[in-house]
């Protein structure tokens, strides 16, 4: 947590932008998920003693004091002090306990929490649920640990993700096993443009691509991707269709199509406007790029018809989605 | 290098500082061209660039960057930061050109992670 952080503050837009992920889960986290729900309590009959026994047994400093499912004080080992103090061991708990207590209710956000031991001082706060009722008792180490397990779970899932995902060429037999992604690109759309490269370079690493493979098929569809958002009238789609042992990739689009298709995969050749080149395209250099990145580069175009270009990779076995099914795809699409 | 260490050499300001900054920085690259960043960069450089649009975020994401640093203070808009959050790269604006820049990460005993023509030949 960011060390200026203070849930009594009012928040800013400038402040929003540079939220932490640990900021959020204080807001998106319930009391009730960081809670300790098992709670020791005693009752108000209770004599002083009795409870000095069960703080000491447990290694507990406080307790609600409940009468029926109501809660009606709490009592913390200041209070006990006090009594044995005065000689009042043997006094009942009601006469010692606290009464003004200030709860929290468990459907509340966990920073309500943090506001309320920020503005009180106190040490623990009883947890009530919708009906009033004693659900829990919250400490700031309760907080503490469930924001990190919370954490660690978020850590966890993608991991669960990536490991579930490098298993399905595995987990799924066939005799030929692919995987297609598909992206609709629009023209003119730089605001998005990369995008879908940029998932396909995510789904890819999840698959368990290594960082080199991921990256040259990043590069080369992030160039395709834009050719597609600066050239084409109506956009076009990106395919990608994953194997165990090959990637391919296609963008396909309906025009204008390319008059001289050597022409243009010549370095250097480009027929951007100003607009493009301003946002760092358009130099010439796309396809030269793109061949570079892949095995086998196709480019078909008609003008008037629409363009066509296929990336291949092959893969080596040791960077397949996993060593078992490389032989067997290898031997089906041989 | 590491990140943290790169913004004090470049006298330079975090724009997301909720991005770690701990990741090391194996050397640099300086372009305008995206093309030529795409062509030419090798991962974990830091990216010294005049362009400030989302795509200079996007090709750092393609491209294995470990920080971009934007020359002559410039200032990337919510978008670009929101998209460097996403992805988890530090932006850094630096208040000199890109040529001082260069030279002083130089200096500091920054290689150049730009692949050559030369190598690019034998390739």
């Amino acid at each position: 947590m960011s060390a200026t952080f203070d849930p009594r503050r009012v928040m800013t837009d400038q402040d929003v932008k540079t939220i932490s992920r640990v900021e959020e889960l204080s807001y998106e986290l319930k009391i009730r998920d960081v809670m300790t729900a098992r709670v020791h309590t005693v009752t108000p009959q209770m004599q002083i003693v009795e409870v000095l026994d069960l703080f000491r047994e447990k290694r507990i400093s406080g307790a609600p004091v409940v009468e029926g499912a109501q809660m009606i004080g709490l009592i913390s080992l200041e209070d006990l002090i006090r009594a044995m103090r005065r000689g009042n061991g043997h006094a009942r708990v009601s006469e010692y306990m606290t009464t003004d207590v200030i709860t929290v209710r468990d459907f509340e956000p966990v920073v309500t929490g943090l506001e309320v031991f920020a503005r009180t001082g106190v040490g623990r706060l009883p947890v009530l649920d919708e009906h009033g009722r004693l659900a829990g008792i919250l400490t700031k180490g309760d907080i503490t640990s469930g924001t990190l397990r919370a954490l660690h779970e978020d850590f966890q899932a993608e991991e669960v993700r990536r490991y579930r995902a490098s298993h399905l060429f595995e987990d799924i037999v066939s005799d030929r096993t692919s995987l297609i992604l598909r992206y609709w690109i629009k023209p003119r759309d730089f605001q998005h443009g990369g995008q879908a490269s940029s998932d396909i370079k995510r789904a890819l690493l999840r698959l368990g691509a290594d960082a080199q493979l991921a990256r040259r098929c990043g590069i080369a569809v992030y160039e395709a991707e834009m050719n597609l958002i600066i050239h084409t009238t109506n956009g076009g789609i990106i395919k990608v269709e994953i194997e165990p042992g090959q990637i391919k990739m296609s963008a396909v689009d309906d025009g204008p199509g390319i008059p001289d298709v050597e022409l243009a995969q010549r370095p250097g050749w480009s027929t951007a406007t100003e607009e493009v080149r301003e946002m760092g395209f358009g130099a010439g250099m796309g396809l030269k790029n793109i061949e570079r990145c892949v095995d086998k580069m196709t480019l078909e175009s008609t003008v008037g018809a629409g363009t066509r270009l296929t990336m291949k990779i092959h893969l080596q076995p040791r960077q397949g989605f996993n060593g078992a099914s490389v032989s067997h795809s290898e031997r089906a699409t041989a | 290098m590491n990140v943290k260490e790169l913004v004090k050499i470049v006298n330079g300001s975090v724009l997301n500082p909720e991005v770690p900054l701990t990741r090391e920085v194996k050397g640099g690259c300086g372009a305008d061209l995206m093309s030529d960043v795409l062509a030419a960069i090798q991962p974990q450089a830091v990216l010294l660039t005049g362009l400030c649009n989302p795509q200079v975020v996007r090709t750092a994401t393609m491209a294995d960057v470990a920080a971009i640093v934007f020359v002559r203070g410039k200032q990337p808009t919510p978008d670009m930061i929101a998209l460097a959050d996403e992805q988890q790269i530090p932006l850094i604006t630096a208040p000199f050109g890109m040529f001082e820049l260069c030279g002083r990460l130089y200096q500091a005993g920054l290689p150049s992670l730009e692949t050559s023509l030369m190598n690019d030949a034998t390739a």
